[in-house]
């Protein structure tokens, strides 16, 4: 039942405007996919262009042992939740359930069964009878997450299901998808702007800026080496610093960057350290400590963050956050030195 | 404070007088049982009805209303639906004035309209009376069918009509299953509307009435040109029952339980 899906050299276009470049992908049987990006990225354009809603200008689109790239929409057999929810107004929650079943000429008293099957399963069995505009948006979507799942599709694809609902519920939600999903093994791509959403639910991460996939990766590998510095500030590296090397010396790097800013890097940390690269460090990868060591810094702003402090800092190699530890609290003004936890700290590629 | 201002309710009152007083004149001579039309009734009777049901001419006009009035909000809906449809669903792909095109029926004085198909149609192409009333008429009632549709489409979330084609519904069973039940309240209210301009039409139905065709309000007139007896104001009174009963009609069985369902 379930099925891989590729996506091979795959361009699209709107009018003149280029807004997917050579993509490819590919979504193992039973994988979750997530495509994570700012809105513009491309990640909705890939989605319609597997559900069939769009054409590709060029590439192929494959599911399985099938060719989906020019068969229509409604002959792809997948599952979709959008945004919005898309039920059916006219029909009852059981109606809607049941639609695709009707489409597939299941019998009436067999897809009532197996809708109500579904429905119990999103634990709406006591809502059956009602119009979607009685329902709330978490109601909504577990009813059109039923309606995706009764078909029991090869693949499911999520359009940014869960951004009209509040936070709390949105947790609940997406705990909910993952389990549906992998109860049933279905491969599923999921498509959204959060990326606390996308690393929390997927098996791999396809982060995408302007129509290109930059990295797809375990949320765990993106999270701790990201590959551009695009990724790296997207996942929260915010401090990033270039840096040339000056020696070696048996796996110990001496590194200068702006404003004679210098540091000592051990590869076995990092891992091999080309001659020029990027230096990205998240906010707690950066520690407050006593001037002299490090890189040289005056603090700024501090603001408190319940675990530690944060700062501002000005330094000769321009504006860093750094944290401090909350039993010793700095002054704005006070000089320190910001040494680097290679842990919470990344080695990119120089910028071209 | 909460009182109302007396020159309120004597505005309000002359309105209503202008509004619903001819309608009094004409409901009231309708009974009267002189030969002429005169207000208030002298006597009551029914004779100037039973005059005008025992007229073929009118009873023929009427059932030629009825047939243009049905065929031509018909035939409107037929194209307006699907205009209103791809206007709503494809608004960036479409011209701009594709939306004004739809309403120009409305701008154009009905009169050259009207002469416009006699010229066209009646003499140069030579339709049928009947079939170019219809036509004539559907062309009158496009714009509301196009106009009103289109209302009910804009609040109509496309994205159910995606959720069904990738649940294997083909696009067009979509569109009759998802679509249009969904602008049901839309298209009703335009039947409606469509209706009753065209069964109160005259500008254009004056054009292309010809020998032995014609409409209820051009029999009306052609009849008060040459008497000026009360059975005039008894076709009116049925005319307006026969209006108002449809709008009944069509808000029971069909208007009201679309929103209370």
């Amino acid at each position: 039942m379930t099925q891989p899906l590729s996506l091979h050299g795959v361009g699209a276009r709107y009018g003149t405007t280029r807004v997917l470049e050579n993509l490819s992908l590919s979504v193992g049987a039973g994988e979750l996919v997530s495509l994570l990006g700012a809105s513009g990225c491309g990640k909705t354009t890939t989605l319609r262009l597997v559900a069939g809603f769009l054409a590709p200008s060029e590439g192929t689109i494959r599911l399985g042992d099938r060719d989906l790239t020019t068969l229509p929409p409604h002959k792809r057999d997948i599952g979709l939740v959008f945004q919005n929810y898309a039920l059916f107004p006219h029909l009852s929650v059981a109606d809607n359930v049941a639609f695709g079943l009707k489409q597939r000429g299941i019998a009436p008293a067999d897809r009532a069964r197996q809708a109500a099957a579904m429905l119990e399963r999103v634990g709406l069995s006591a809502l059956a009878d009602r119009l979607p505009a009685a329902l709330s948006g978490g109601q909504k979507q577990r009813v059109a997450l039923a309606r995706a799942l009764v078909i029991r599709p090869p693949l499911l694809m999520f359009d940014e299901p869960l951004s009209n609902l509040d936070a709390k519920l949105r947790i609940d939600m997406r705990v909910e998808i993952r389990e549906l999903q992998r109860a049933n093994g279905t491969t599923a791509v999921y498509v959204t702007h959060d990326q606390e959403e996308a690393f929390s639910i997927s098996d791999r991460v396809a982060i995408m800026d302007a129509g290109r996939i930059v990295q797809l990766d375990t949320p765990e590998v993106l999270y701790r080496r990201p590959a551009t510095a695009f990724v790296a500030r997207f996942v929260g590296f915010e401090n990033l610093l270039p840096m040339t090397v000056s020696s070696r010396q048996d796996g110990a790097v001496m590194a200068e960057g702006a404003g004679g800013v210098s540091l000592t890097l051990d590869e076995r940390d990092f891992g091999p350290i080309p001659d020029r690269f990027v230096l990205a460090t998240r906010p707690e990868g950066l520690v407050v400590g006593p001037p002299g060591r490090g890189i040289p810094a005056r603090l700024g702003l501090r603001t408190y963050l319940g675990r530690a402090y944060a700062y501002r800092c000005e330094t000769p190699a321009g504006a860093l956050v750094a944290h401090g530890a909350l039993d010793a609290p700095q002054e704005p003004g006070a000089a320190a030195g910001l040494a680097v936890v290679p842990s919470l700290s990344a080695i990119l590629p120089a910028a071209a | 404070m909460n009182r109302t201002h007396p020159a309120l309710i004597a505005g309000a009152a002359v309105v209503y007088l202008f509004l619903l007083g001819p309608l009094v004149v004409v409901v009231g001579s309708s009974f009267s049982t002189t030969t002429f039309l005169t207000f208030p009734p002298q006597g009551l009777s029914l004779r100037w009805y039973e005059n005008a049901l025992a007229n073929g001419a009118f009873r023929a006009s009427f059932v030629t209303s009825m047939q243009v009035a049905v065929g031509g909000t018909f035939l409107a809906l037929l194209v307006g639906i699907p205009a209103a449809y791809a206007m709503a669903r494809r608004r960036q792909a479409l011209p701009g004035f594709l939306g004004l095109f739809f309403v120009l029926p409305i701008l154009i004085p009905e009169i050259v309209t009207g002469f416009s198909l006699l010229r066209l149609a009646a003499v140069q192409v030579g339709i049928p009376v009947l079939p170019a009333l219809i036509l004539g008429h559907a062309l009158l009632v496009l714009p509301y069918c196009v106009r009103v549709v289109g209302a009910s489409l804009a609040t109509f979330d496309f994205s159910a009509e995606e959720a069904a084609i990738s649940l294997g519904c083909p696009p067009l069973k979509t569109f009759f299953t998802v679509v249009l039940p969904n602008i049901r309240s839309g298209i009703i209210a335009a039947f409606v509307l469509a209706f009753i301009t065209s069964l109160n039409d005259v500008s254009i139905s004056v054009f292309l009435t010809g020998p032995g065709i014609s409409t209820l309000p051009i029999q009306i007139l052609t009849y008060v040109e040459q008497f000026f007896d009360p059975t005039v104001a008894a076709v009116s009174v049925l005319l307006m029952v026969l209006t108002v009963a449809v709008m009944a009609i069509v808000e029971r069985t069909l208007g009201l339980t679309s929103f209370t369902k």
